[in-house]
Order: C-alpha cells, then structure tokens, then sequence
C-alpha cells in the first residue's frame, strides 16, 4: 500500500532529471583607485541521476544582473536650427548592466514563453509602465535606450561564449566594465533543452567600493556640508604649497 | 593607469587627468586665467557627466586662483575694498546660478544652456580682445596715432553710493561693480568657470580701473565665489568629485608655474591674440556640435521626470 502510495507521487511530481551545480570565480567585486573593471567566471556541472539523452540537446545560458535604476530617456530635436532636448520619457527601472552569454543562439536555445516567464533577455527586464501615454513612438525609446546601453557596454548579449564540455561541465566569463554601478548583482544560469528550461539556479554578487572610494562618495552623501568644505580645504592647501613651493625653488 | 572617480564612477586614466589639468595650467599661467572655460568642456570630452565636471570645475579654479592671487598680493596689486564690493554681488548671482542649474537639469536642458552661455560669452569676450589687441599691434607699429585717453566719464560716474576705492584710484558708485560681480557669480555657477575672462574687461572698460591691479583683484574675489559655488553643487547636488579634483589640481599648479616663465617671454599683445583666438576656438566647436546633427539623437539620464 505504501509502496503504492510514493509511486503515485513520485509519477505526480516533476522528475528533475537534470540539475545546475554551480560556483563563482568570486562573490565580491571591490572597486578601489585603481578599479578598471573585472572578470568574474561563472563554472558549473549538470548533476543527473540517469544518462543524459541524446536530444534534444543541453544548453546553458548565464545572465549577469546589476542594480536597476529609474531613467529618463531624452530624444533631441531641430528647434530654431540647433539641437535641444525636446521630448522625454520615463523608464521606471532598468539595470544599469546586464550581460547574457549563452552556448548558443538564442532564438534557437530558448522558446519566447520560456523567455517570458524566466525574463532572461534584457528588455523583458525594463520595466516603462507609463510610458505609452508619454509618448507616441514608445518603441522608438526602448529601442534608443537598448542601443545606447550597448554602445557603452552595459548591456551585451554573447551567443556562443559559454563553453559546455560533454554536456556536463560549463563555464562563462563575464566581462564587468570599469563604469560599474555599485550594488547586489543577481547572477543566473539556466539549462535547456528544446528550448524549455530544465534547472534554474541564482547567486549573489556584491560590487562595493571599497578604501578611499568608500570614504569618499559616502562623506558626499551624508555630510555634504563638511565634504564641501573639505574640497575646499583642499583646494586651498593645494594652491598655497604651489605658489610656496615654486617661490621657494626660484629663491 | 587607470583612476576609478568615487563620485563621476568613471574609470579614466590618470595621466590623462594630469595632462589636461597640466595644459589648462600651463594656459592659465601663460593668460593669468583662470582655466575654468577649458577645463569644463574638457572633462565633458573625456566622459565626465557635465553635472560633475562643472561642479568639480569650481573647485579646481579655488586653487589655481589661491596660487594666482598670493603672488599678486606680494606685488601690492589687489583692491581689497573692490574685491569685497564684487564678491557681495557675486555671491548673490551664485546662488542665483546654482538655482538655476538645478531647475535647468530638471528639465532636461542644463547641457543646451551651458552650451548657448558658452557661445555667446566666448564667442563676444574672444572677439572683443582679438579686436582691441589687433589695434593695439598696429598701433605699437606705426606712432605718432593718438592714444586713446585712460579716463573717461561715462553714465557708471552719475550713480549714488559713491565710495572711494583707493588701490585702484578711483571714486564710483558701488552699484556698478555689484552688478558685474552677480553677473560673473551666475555664469561662474552655470558654466563652472571663475569667470576671469569676463571679469577683467569688465573692470578694465565698464568701471575704468587700472590695468596693474584688475588681475589680482578678479582672482581675488574668484576664489570666494568659486569657493561658495563649489560649496552650493556639494549641498544641493552632490557632483563635487575630490579625487578628480585633486588629480587635476596637481597637474594644474605644475603648468601654471611652467606657463608663467613662457609668458614672459612673449608681448602682452601676442599673448592676447593667442588668447583671442583660443577662446574664439573653442566658442566654434560648441557652435559647430549646436548646428550639426547629433549621431545619436537619444541619451540616457538616471532620475525621475518632475
């Protein structure tokens, strides 16, 4: 009866035949003087209790999150023969990086619904409620706001740059760029197979800075008044050791 | 090297930020400017977001003028009681200035209006000096012309408050000089320049003070209004970078003292043309992005609409 009982369940349960083993290169990102951007590998194996099937094949795809933050998305305009802001839109949120790298194109590796559900591309994770009653040409925004965060880097899709050995081991290097927004960033790895994802895992990256950086953009932002003063301070100290120091070498 | 900025969160290379700290210094000692007007479109060049490079602007004239004004100070050429008077209305167009620049970046057109203020001022000051330093050339070669008379009697004599200003030899109203300090301080928060090179032909053509001390007492009353406007961008805004500021002041005390033993060398007048059209140089490249299509006709700003 029993033994009856647990087969019943184990046919109504999902069987999860294939799972992500994962790891980080790193879990922390500090941003010191010197900070020019950094690599991060992620690595894994696909752990199963059976033999892998032959088809349809095993795809990985890794995606790189950073903090995401409102924007505004200007679009300029000839007025009077020079070029001003004219129309302006709001994005309530959009991460301030966002990199996928898959084992294969995309279209090819994964199903829009499964794209839908598991919001792996970047504009599925830009979120402009609003924006349609801002502006006729909403897509034309979207598409602007795509393009610009490409060109500078924070956004970049790499088919093709996660390495799969005997479809068990994989690995993917990920580029962060020397711009770096400072926060939680959300690192995800998906298998698939038919374009359906099989196993789904998340880990955490903390970007900080760190040392003089730290010291600095905090004192800004919590003591504005002495940070101020203390740039002066500085300032001044500066310009009387100069003028000091050269008279001194002249004498 | 490269130099991650705490507040720009920029990564950019350090010897580049000492270079261009250095050139500006270097022209800064060669003209006695401040180096305001070059350094700001300079940075915005070099991807510093404008807010920051205008703010940190401010900060970098403190100290080139602190360096300027104490050797003018040993040679006896400041008006301390006009540098006051300026400084009083220059103040007041600061705060005026940094309201401003907030609403303005708001709305989304603070870059269109430093750039127009850009043009229009430099584009009218170049010209002006290119003009008076073309006719004083021609004059130092041909004499005998008659020389334009040092002292003249303008509506800027018929003004109340009179109030003698001894350094500079002159007895004028104090109403004049305010208003041409709130004008400098405005531009000075806007364009995050000292506003030297609207100063000195102010005080030279509008209040008729003599030459010897015009330069010592602009950097004297510079150095207060960059002081606050630095001050008031920290407060309100938050875009004051040190690091940045730092790493151009270094390069920028070094150029100044090199750019001062290469000025000597050269006529007053020659320095002048140079300066003229260095100005006029770079009043035709904010022109020229002004009037040309833009590559990319959308950009990207973190924030919320008003």
């Amino acid at each position: 009866m029993i033994r009856a009982i647990a087969l019943v369940l184990a046919m109504a349960l999902p069987v999860q035949a294939e799972q992500i083993v994962a790891g980080l290169s790193q879990t922390e990102v500090s941003i010191n003087a010197n900070f020019a951007g950094s690599e991060i590998i992620v690595y894994g194996a696909v752990k199963r209790d059976a033999p892998a099937p032959k088809k349809p094949r095993l795809e990985v795809i890794v995606t790189v999150e950073g903090p995401a933050d409102p924007l505004i998305v200007r679009k300029k305009d000839r007025r009077f023969g020079i070029w001003v802001n004219a129309e302006s839109v709001q994005i309530d949120l959009a991460p301030s990086f966002y990199a996928v790298a898959t084992t294969g194109p995309l279209s090819e590796i994964l199903t829009d619904a499964e794209n839908l559900r598991y919001q792996i591309t970047v504009p599925s994770e830009i979120r402009a409620v609003g924006i349609a009653r801002q502006t006729d040409n909403s897509t034309d925004f979207i598409a602007a706001l795509l393009r610009i965060r490409e060109d500078e880097g924070r956004y970049r899709i790499a088919e093709g740059a996660v390495e799969l050995t005997d479809s068990t081991l994989f690995r993917a290097d990920v580029v962060l760029p020397a711009n770096l927004t400072e926060g939680d960033y959300r690192v995800r790895m998906y298998i698939t197979r038919g374009g359906m994802v099989i196993d789904a895992q998340d880990q955490v990256i903390a970007v900080q800075k760190q040392g003089l950086e730290r010291f600095v953009n905090r004192l800004s932002k919590s003591q504005p008044l002495i940070y101020g003063l203390l740039s002066l301070a500085m300032a001044v100290a500066a310009g009387w050791g100069a003028s000091t120091a050269f008279r001194f070498f002249r004498a | 090297m490269q130099l991650y900025l705490p507040i720009a969160e920029v990564s950019v290379n350090a010897f580049l930020l000492l270079g261009l700290g250095g050139l500006v210094g270097l022209l800064s000692g060669m003209f006695g400017v401040g180096g305001g007007f070059l350094i700001t479109p300079l940075l915005f060049f070099i991807g510093i977001p404008p807010a920051v490079a205008v703010a940190t602007g401010a900060n970098q004239v403190v100290a080139s003028s602190v360096s300027g004004v104490l050797a003018q100070v040993r040679r006896k050429a400041v008006d301390f009681r006009m540098g006051l008077v300026l400084l009083a209305g220059g103040i007041i167009g600061s705060a005026a200035g940094v309201w401003v620049f907030a609403r303005l970046a708001a709305l989304g057109q603070v870059d269109l209006f430093v750039q127009l203020s850009y043009v229009l001022f430099l584009g009218l000051i170049g010209a002006m000096m290119l003009q008076e330093s073309l006719r004083t050339m021609n004059r130092a070669r041909k004499p005998g012309t008659p020389v334009r008379r040092a002292h003249v009697h303008t509506w800027v004599h018929n003004l109340p408050f009179k109030v003698k200003f001894r350094a500079s030899g002159l007895y004028i109203s104090v109403i004049p000089p305010m208003m041409v300090g709130a004008v400098v301080g405005f531009l000075a928060a806007i364009m995050g320049v000292g506003g030297g090179f609207i100063m000195v032909p102010a005080m030279i053509y509008i209040l008729g003070m003599p030459t010897k001390v015009v330069v010592g007492t602009s950097l004297f009353q510079i150095i207060f209004v960059t002081a606050f406007t630095t001050l008031m961008h920290a407060v309100t805004s938050q875009t004051v970078d040190m690091l940045l500021a730092f790493v151009l002041i270094i390069g920028g005390v070094i150029g100044a003292q090199i750019g001062a033993r290469i000025g000597l060398r050269l006529k007053a007048e020659q320095l002048r043309i140079l300066l003229s059209l260095l100005v006029l140089a770079v009043a035709g490249k904010i022109t020229f992005d002004l009037l040309m299509t833009p590559a990319e006709l959308y950009s990207v700003t973190p924030g919320l609409l008003p």
